[in-house]
């Protein structure tokens, strides 16, 4: 079997077997962590665009992400719009004006200075989450957002909900996975890799930023869009700085360019946040250490440690082969 | 500037005619660096199909006449126009896209892709199918194929699938070159394409370059005089950001005052 015929198979597993876990008898709470975990992952793939296949690291993800979040909330209470396909259109574009408005400041610079500019920018949307109480509802933010329907299917119950998060992650991955290996992509990674020689082969490399930071704000959008309704609130803690650096880590964690590898990132955060929040205070030195390890000795994130240790188990030796770019 | 004005009040037929064979006019071009004067008042005319090398000691500011050549670098003074068109302001990729391509000293790679992948960015560079983003690559055979048929060309077809990190060094300095060629160029312009390559490698290099550029307009950076001897026609010296001599190579070589300042007194 080709590598490439066996990643389907394998995904095509992994798709099957996510489908049947609340038909396993996996407890609600452990459902409802997956949940998060898709939502995570789709916004970590749509910062991996942005650092693993154009090389821009940007800090201001968590703001796209919780316009996005707002857009559901100030569209259900102020305007009434409730419908699945009106709201996710909502979300997804103003996601994407932010993330046009950011890329037209802070891709005036480049390295340190673009990361710098996009904390700043991060900032300024919380503050604006923050203070504009009239808007966003300040500190208390948002409540009585209603999961909508979807087509006949009624998914306000958990479990529902549940394969909504993981249907929109594989359709963002498979768009994604498209992407980066279109002849746009290969200009994306051309980018990444030597802007000087893109420049002079004839390339705008403004304008691939600039679109690729655009279309990465759409994905982070969706991906809010989901947050809102999972947890039927809105607050500015969704698109604080905080945040914003909690997505690089599982973008880090997972396998910076691999896309896929965000679901590994995604599920160590969540559950980590989640089960060890409730032992202690301090589960985020645990994460620190985790992600400690990783960068240490599986700098290609746990997507490379995950079939190794398998291997491992199993008594194999892996064959070294190229790394996915 | 003396000579643009004259060119303004020549009749607009002759000029046309003129411009016509003119690839690249540098007119009176400065660059400081604060007080750093590292090129003052530079005019060269390079006609189509000339082959122009560019000789001078370190610091002598070849490479800064290249990058503002190629628009990686702004003027402090002058005017660059590119095939009768003023592109002074021009950006580097809009000036590529009319059709300059250039080398770089350090290769100047995308280490991180395969041999192919490089080509195809290059060949790719001015079609259309750069922005499609929902078709894989896959489906565009046909660039793969005009990439290898080039690899195979100068003998590295068999690298094809390699990543550009895993090339021997002369083997990279070969696609730095078969980069620029893809590209089609009206204008290629080498940054010293032997930097730092053994004999063997650099004849290759050489060869390469003489088999390929066949009617191609070329401005060459060199610091071996073997190479620039080989394969340019005309020479122009440049010392302390100033032209000091420019003409047939053979003259140049004869040239008293280049044997002083550049060729330490003998040859």
């Amino acid at each position: 079997m080709s590598v490439g015929r066996r990643w389907i198979v394998a995904a095509a597993a992994g798709f099957v077997v996510a489908l049947l876990l609340p038909r396993l008898g996996v407890p609600t709470f452990y459902v409802s962590l997956l949940t998060q975990t898709w939502i995570f992952a789709i916004v970590a793939m749509s910062l991996d665009l942005l650092v693993g296949f154009t090389g821009l690291v940007n800090f201001s993800q968590a703001a796209l992400f919780g316009v996005g979040a707002y857009a559901v909330a100030i569209g259900a209470t102020r305007f009434h719009v409730t419908a699945f396909v009106p709201v996710m259109a909502l979300g997804i574009v103003c996601a994407m004006v932010t993330a046009a408005i950011f890329g037209l400041v802070a891709l005036r610079s480049e390295g340190v200075g673009f990361i710098i500019i996009t904390i700043a920018l991060n900032e300024i949307v919380w503050g604006l989450a923050y203070q504009w109480v009239s808007v966003s509802g300040g500190d208390n933010g948002i409540t009585g957002i209603v999961r909508p329907h979807v087509g006949p299917f009624d998914v306000s119950e958990n479990t529902g909900y549940y394969y909504v998060c993981l249907v929109s992650f594989a359709i963002c991955l498979v768009l994604l996975l498209v992407l980066v290996r279109s002849p746009f992509g290969l200009v994306l990674k051309g980018v990444r890799e030597t802007p000087r020689r893109m420049r002079a082969l004839g390339y705008n490399v403004w304008l691939y930023r600039y679109l690729a930071m655009t279309i990465s704000g759409g994905f982070a959008g969706v991906a809010g869009v989901l947050f809102a309704w999972y947890n039927q609130f809105v607050g500015p803690v969704a698109l604080s700085l905080d945040q914003s650096t909690q997505i690089l880590i599982i973008v880090i964690l997972g396998g910076i360019g691999t896309l896929y590898g965000q679901v590994f990132g995604a599920l160590v955060v969540v559950f980590l946040s989640n089960e060890l929040s409730a032992v202690t205070q301090r589960w985020e030195m645990v994460l620190g250490v985790i992600y400690f390890a990783v960068v240490m000795y599986a700098p290609g994130g746990l997507v490379v440690l995950v079939p190794r240790l398998w291997n491992r188990l199993l008594g194999r030796r892996m064959p070294v082969t190229a790394e996915e770019s | 500037m003396t000579l643009r004005q004259a060119q303004d009040d020549a009749p607009a037929a002759l000029r046309q005619a003129q411009d016509d064979e003119v690839c690249l006019r540098l007119d009176g071009v400065s660059k400081r660096f604060g007080s750093l004067s590292v090129l003052d008042d530079v005019s060269i005319t390079i006609r189509t199909g000339e082959r122009c090398g560019i000789i001078g000691p370190n610091g002598a500011g070849k490479s800064t006449l290249f990058n503002i050549i190629a628009g990686e670098l702004p003027l402090s003074r002058g005017a660059v126009s590119f095939l009768g068109r003023d592109v002074t302001r021009v950006s580097a990729h809009a000036r590529a896209r009319r059709g300059m391509a250039r080398t770089f000293q350090t290769t100047t790679l995308f280490p991180r892709l395969t041999v192919i992948e490089n080509l195809v960015l290059a060949l790719q560079a001015h079609s259309a199918e750069r922005f499609t983003m929902l078709v894989p690559r896959s489906r565009y055979r046909a660039r793969d194929h005009e990439a290898r048929a080039l690899l195979e060309r100068v003998g590295l077809g068999t690298r094809a699938d390699a990543l550009v990190d895993a090339l021997g060094y002369g083997e990279k300095r070969q696609i730095e070159i078969l980069l620029a060629l893809a590209q089609r160029p009206k204008l290629l312009l080498l940054d010293e394409p032997t930097a730092g390559l053994a004999p063997s490698d650099a004849s290759l290099v050489t060869e390469m370059l003489k088999r390929e550029h066949a009617g191609l307009t070329m401005v060459l950076i060199e610091h071996d005089m073997g190479v620039v001897f080989d394969v340019v026609e005309r020479l122009t010296v440049l010392h302390y950001g100033r032209v000091v001599a420019d003409g047939p190579v053979e003259a140049i070589r004869a040239d008293a005052n280049v044997q002083e300042i550049y060729l330490g007194g003998k040859v």
